[in-house]
């Protein structure tokens, strides 16, 4: 690694993490918004969430007497930490990974887990019934959905043979599958999608906050900047799930089929990069449209063993079948 | 935990008084093990305003305004039964063209009660996109109630004798077109509560109450309907104009489903009586009669009438919630009421929790408690505060049982001598 790489990656490290949290807060007030317009309300300006975060950070941060501060202090850090992490190792529209050939697929799957994991703790150290009841769902949810995750994770990099997400996102997997893959990857791709909302903890999987019955659950003693800090790993992780699925499913670019010319920079026509970043954009606009607003306004939430069966049963044998017609289609 | 050499698995978990699935000041303490719910104990007593040690202070013309703001919704209700009890009392008669506006509002609130009802139920269950679907056609109910009273929820419209405002006939368009508007969305209420799939899985079997225990904990209105119970005021004792009108028992047996008590019945029966009051408003729009809307137009005769009156009162209607009723006693020569006691259908209904809640988990508690529609501030009457020492407490059922038989007993011996 020559300096002058080091040097460009350690300030797209420092970016990127940002670029991250602001799109996650824009797209936040995107969701507040359209929802509130399915629902025939007014809802908030798109705004909000930037207001909210600039709130939190004044308010006081309150431990409460019986909680193990330690632990109840460094939760939202580990979320938020791990959270942007993830993003560093995310193939983002045209741009490979920053720190491709450091960490794959399976790195960020493990960094993915670990903010539920420290809301759980968290919600356990409060010392609070709801934050207790709040965090065995979140651990119940979470290990139900991991393996649904898991395996529409494993089939797309069985077709490459590869972890390395810079591999899997150069050429849509859909390129490379006939009729019978194509319909097991949909399959795959209807797992993950089932997926999202309850990695995001939103309806009909927000069990672990649960406002009606446990008044906000694993967050009920959180406040002022340890709320803040999970509010942005919160909106940073709809960016890095989004990312994700991006890369998994949808890594086609504009520059690919069209090209627009004009002039070059580093290698990269300047035209192209733009086109191909506000495709990205808009993708992610799509898949949180569509797996976060659109599921949030039509569903009730589900009681917690419902979830879990949910994705234990269901949605795991539509992701093994998926991935049972790829690998047989790959085997003929 | 250990406890005396036996696995202790449960744990407490206090829902209120103050809690996003109670709308009003109240506490359950649940014990839960894992997610189900074992045990359940309710205590009331958070709410208490003393309205009725107010209204022991006032000429009964005041307190009319005063029983309106027992409760946020059913205001109509607690002036329809104060204003029938202190009738009851003095025994003043209302006229026929009166009963008939006191038929026609009480119906329009219970349209407003339970599409309200509707709302807050879609939002326990986490579906806010209902509630806010409810809530919006609510709207509309409100406009008409602001269009014949003026006001939004505290109408003042009864009177001793009467009703203040009349219900004239340019009126009538503005009315059916809102009984018409129901009657349109009624079909997409149904599919929404009886026919989403998420709903369903919500409410199919949850909270159920069966006929048996409905009966034995006295509970009313759509609550035990659901289960199968007839008990419904407005035909076991017809009260205002309700003897002249068609009305029938809303079970779930009536329309196909079986009465089994679960949330889900309660929600079908209480959009079946959405369609049952519109029915009953247009029966009432035909044949109310052409007079007066007050038999004694003149307050101070009344309020004379009132003070001579010596007597006791009951007002007994079926609110939106199902019975409640108001006991007044006038004395002689005593301006102010002498006594005056309410008791809502919350009351009576905060009984049927306990079958309700157990063995059920911890996402229906919001539900369940919705399902019967808690009224708290209708409820809490009674809070015993011993004033010297500042203890507060509330009577339990064995210690009431002991008092009241220590009480016969006292009034036996009385007897005797």
């Amino acid at each position: 690694m020559s300096w002058n790489d080091f040097a460009v990656r350690l300030v797209l490290i420092v970016l990127i993490p940002l670029i991250g949290i602001f799109l996650g807060l824009l797209y936040k007030g995107f969701d507040r918004k359209i929802t509130a317009m399915m629902q025939s309300r007014i809802g908030p300006p798109w705004r909000q969430p930037f207001r909210d975060v600039r709130k939190l950070f004044m308010k006081e941060n309150i431990i409460p007497d019986n909680a193990v501060p330690w632990i109840f202090n460094g939760a939202p850090i580990a979320a938020l930490v791990a959270t942007l992490v993830a993003l560093v190792y995310l193939p983002m529209g045209p741009f490979e990974p920053v720190m491709e050939g450091y960490g794959d697929l399976i790195l960020v799957l493990y960094l993915l887990a670990i903010p539920a994991v420290a809301m759980a703790f968290g919600g356990l150290a409060s010392g609070s019934p709801y934050a207790t009841v709040g965090a065995q769902r979140e651990l119940v949810l979470m290990m139900s959905y991991e393996f649904p995750l898991a395996i529409a994770a494993v089939t797309i990099a069985w077709k490459y043979s590869s972890f390395s997400l810079g591999v899997i996102s150069s050429d849509p997997v859909w390129n490379n599958v006939g009729m019978m893959g194509g319909i097991g990857l949909a399959l795959v791709l209807t797992t993950m999608i089932a997926v999202l909302p309850g990695e995001l903890s939103k309806i009909p999987f927000d069990q672990a906050e649960a406002e009606t019955e446990l008044a906000g659950g694993i967050l009920v003693e959180y406040s002022g900047r340890n709320l803040g800090i999970f509010y942005l790993a919160e909106v940073a992780k709809m960016v890095v799930v989004g990312t994700l699925m991006i890369a998994l499913f949808f890594p086609h670019n504009i520059s690919s089929w069209y090209s627009f010319g004009g002039p070059e920079f580093g290698g990269f026509i300047l035209a192209d990069v733009g086109a191909d970043i506000l495709f990205f954009l808009l993708k992610l606009l799509v898949i949180i449209f569509g797996a976060v607003s659109l599921i949030r306004v039509a569903f009730s939430r589900f009681q917690i063993d419902r979830a879990s069966y949910f994705y234990w049963v269901p949605m795991t044998i539509i992701g093994l079948l998926g991935t049972f017609l790829v690998v047989l289609e790959g085997v003929i | 935990m250990r406890n005396e050499g036996k696995d202790e698995t449960t744990y407490e978990v206090p829902i209120g008084p103050i809690h996003p699935a109670l709308k009003e000041p109240f506490l359950i303490k649940f014990k839960i093990d894992g997610e189900r719910i074992v045990g359940a104990e309710a205590h009331p007593g958070m709410n208490h305003r003393g309205i009725e040690f107010m209204g022991m202070h006032r000429n009964p013309y005041k307190v009319i305004p005063l029983s309106e703001r027992i409760c946020g919704i059913c205001s109509i209700v607690h002036q329809h039964m104060f204003v029938t009890a202190v009738e009851h009392a003095a025994s003043i008669e209302p006229t026929n063209r009166a009963r008939y506006i006191r038929v026609i509002m009480s119906e329009l609130e219970r349209i407003h009660s339970h599409v309200l009802w509707a709302g807050v139920a879609a939002h326990e269950i986490g579906f806010d996109t209902h509630l806010h679907f409810t809530w919006m056609i609510r709207e509309k109910v409100m406009d008409l109630l602001e269009y014949i009273t003026g006001n939004r929820v505290n109408y003042a419209m009864w009177t001793f004798g009467g009703v203040n405002r009349d219900i004239p006939k340019k009126m009538y368009p503005k009315i059916e077109a809102t009984l018409k508007y129901y009657e349109e969305l009624y079909g997409k209420l149904e599919e929404i509560f009886l026919g989403d799939p998420s709903i369903r899985l919500r409410t199919i079997g949850v909270g159920v109450l069966t006929k048996e225990e409905a009966l034995n904990l006295c509970g009313v209105g759509p609550t035990v309907r659901a289960s199968g119970v007839r008990k419904d005021v407005r035909i076991d004792q017809p009260y205002a104009a309700y003897g002249d009108l068609d009305i029938e028992y809303q079970l779930p047996s009536l329309y196909g489903y079986k009465d089994t008590g679960d949330v889900f019945s309660k929600t079908l029966v209480r959009l079946k009586e959405l369609v049952q009051s519109i029915d009953i408003i247009r029966q009432c729009l035909d044949q109310i009669p052409n007079e007066d809307i007050n038999s004694e137009p003149k307050m101070a005769a009344t309020l004379n009438k009132l003070k001579k009156a010596d007597g006791e009162g009951i007002g007994r209607i079926e609110a939106p919630r199902g019975e409640a009723f108001h006991y007044v006693r006038l004395k002689e020569g005593k301006e102010e009421l002498d006594c005056w006691k309410v008791r809502a259908s919350t009351y009576n209904n905060l009984a049927t929790y306990a079958p309700m809640f157990m063995g059920e988990q911890i996402a229906d508690i919001p539900i369940i408690a919705a399902c019967i529609d808690p009224c708290i501030g209708c409820m809490d009457r009674a809070e015993i505060v011993d004033v010297n020492t500042g203890k507060r407490w509330e009577y339990e059922h064995e210690e009431l049982q002991r008092l009241s038989v220590k009480k016969t007993e006292k009034l036996l011996g009385g007897l005797k001598r």
